[in-house]
């Protein structure tokens, strides 16, 4: 465990993404200029989408049935928990409860990556693992919207609130950049064909020194926006600090234990593990914000940005990956 | 040189809420409107950068009775719970009939 969690620190992007907190900690002013930060984020999604449409159209529809499944499981079941949790245990009101919920529902693509990244270095220390499953991609795509829209769902019924109707929010969580670029790049690789992607792959794949030098530049900022958010950890109170670190435990534990039994590789339970701990923060808090308008941005940026993300890519993803090494032994 | 005179409207908020309010000024009674990005300090603290998203300042040019249904319909619905300062200033302009 210790190797591995020196692995995972040691890495360029844990180590960017810690510059970035210490970058604001010092108050420095530096951040990455808003365009490059999106449009690193637009290369990152659509690079995720082909590459795996490209395996997506290789892989055997028996074989992703089951994992395709359990994802929808996992998307119904983690908002559903979250609000339990936050409303019975933290004493939430309703809409803080749900819109924090909708966040820990939905997924972080940023999460996904990291976790397919420290995979990918894993593997090649340890030969003996078995090659990640390239359509995870695919189950990315169907995480993020589910779990948006059942906590938006219980929000809007409890509070009566009259903001925007859920079609709307369904129509903005669908076409926004994340869905475009991540089901459309799925599209496009599932078309292209692997002799197609062979010449756009020294650009896209995610194992390229394009991808991962692009990547640490992103996590760069993650970090600065992580870090402006620190100062908030004060007012959120130390429920909120323990939900951030625990409930990504509970639900990484629970798509380990899904995906073990859906046959996913050890690989693939880490980063299904990676999706369902992470909570969204580009999908869901415009959302909230637009639909449940007594929630507390505080809450749930805080919780989303300062509390889960850092934790997940500094110390969960490496237990992700201890776990699913346990429930496969 | 004939000049109409008329009331500017200005509405800063938060960015989520443009698409929203822009279709309520069009149903109030508002013929156009420009939205420009913006960033600063209020009562609710501090609004820049990519999250919680940047403000914007819209503005509409409209009739007395068009400015004062908006600020009635802004103050109900949105004081409660968003960032938002609106405020009605006078302006002369020519070709008055383009905005009422």
């Amino acid at each position: 465990m210790h190797d591995i969690l020196q692995t995972n620190l040691l890495s360029p992007i844990t180590l960017c993404f810690i510059l970035g907190i210490v970058a604001k900690l010092v108050r420095s002013e530096f951040s990455l200029p808003k365009d490059i930060y999106l449009g690193i984020s637009i290369y990152l999604l659509l690079a995720l989408g082909l590459k795996g449409g490209v395996e997506l159209a290789e892989a055997s529809f028996s074989s992703i049935i089951s994992p395709v499944l359990v994802t929808l499981l996992i998307g119904c079941i983690t908002p559903i928990s979250s609000y339990l949790i936050l409303r019975k245990l933290g004493r939430f009101s309703v809409a803080d409860a749900a819109g924090i919920a909708a966040h820990y529902g939905s997924v972080s693509a940023v999460t996904f990556i990291a976790a397919q990244s420290f995979i990918n270095e894993m593997s090649t220390k340890m030969p003996s693992l078995p090659p990640l499953e390239g359509y995870m991609p695919t189950l990315l795509a169907l995480l993020e919207s589910p779990g948006i829209h059942i906590a938006l769902a219980i929000g809007a019924i409890k509070t009566a609130s009259k903001g925007h109707g859920t079609a709307k929010v369904l129509h903005e969580v669908l076409t926004g950049r994340t869905m475009i670029l991540l089901l459309g790049g799925l599209i496009v690789g599932y078309l292209i064909g692997h002799k197609n992607w062979e010449v756009i792959a020294p650009f896209y794949d995610s194992k390229g020194g394009v991808f991962r030098g692009l990547l640490c530049l992103f996590l760069l900022e993650m970090g600065i926006v992580a870090g402006s958010r620190m100062g908030d950890l004060k007012k959120v109170g130390l429920f909120l600090i323990g939900f951030g670190t625990i409930v990504p435990l509970l639900h990484g534990t629970l798509a380990i234990a899904l995906g073990t039994w859906a046959g996913l590789s050890v690989g693939g339970c880490t980063v299904l593990a990676a999706m369902a701990a992470s909570a969204s923060y580009i999908a869901a808090p415009p959302a909230v914000r637009v639909t449940l308008p007594d929630a507390n941005p505080s809450y749930y940026l805080t919780a989303a940005l300062a509390i889960t993300f850092p934790f997940n890519v500094v110390l969960g993803i490496p237990i992700y990956f201890e776990l699913a090494k346990f429930f496969h032994a | 040189m004939k000049l109409t005179n008329l009331k500017l409207v200005t509405i800063i908020t938060e960015a989520v809420l443009e698409e929203q309010v822009i279709r309520e000024l069009k149903s109030l009674g508002a013929k156009g409107y420009t939205v420009v990005a913006s960033h600063g300090e209020g009562s609710r603290g501090m609004r820049a950068g990519e999250l919680p998203g940047q403000n914007i300042r819209i503005e509409t040019l409209v009739g007395a009775d068009v400015a004062h249904k908006i600020m009635e319909h802004i103050s109900a619905h949105y004081f409660k719970h968003y960032a938002i300062v609106c405020y009605i200033s006078d302006a002369a302009v020519l070709r008055g009939e383009k905005y009422i």
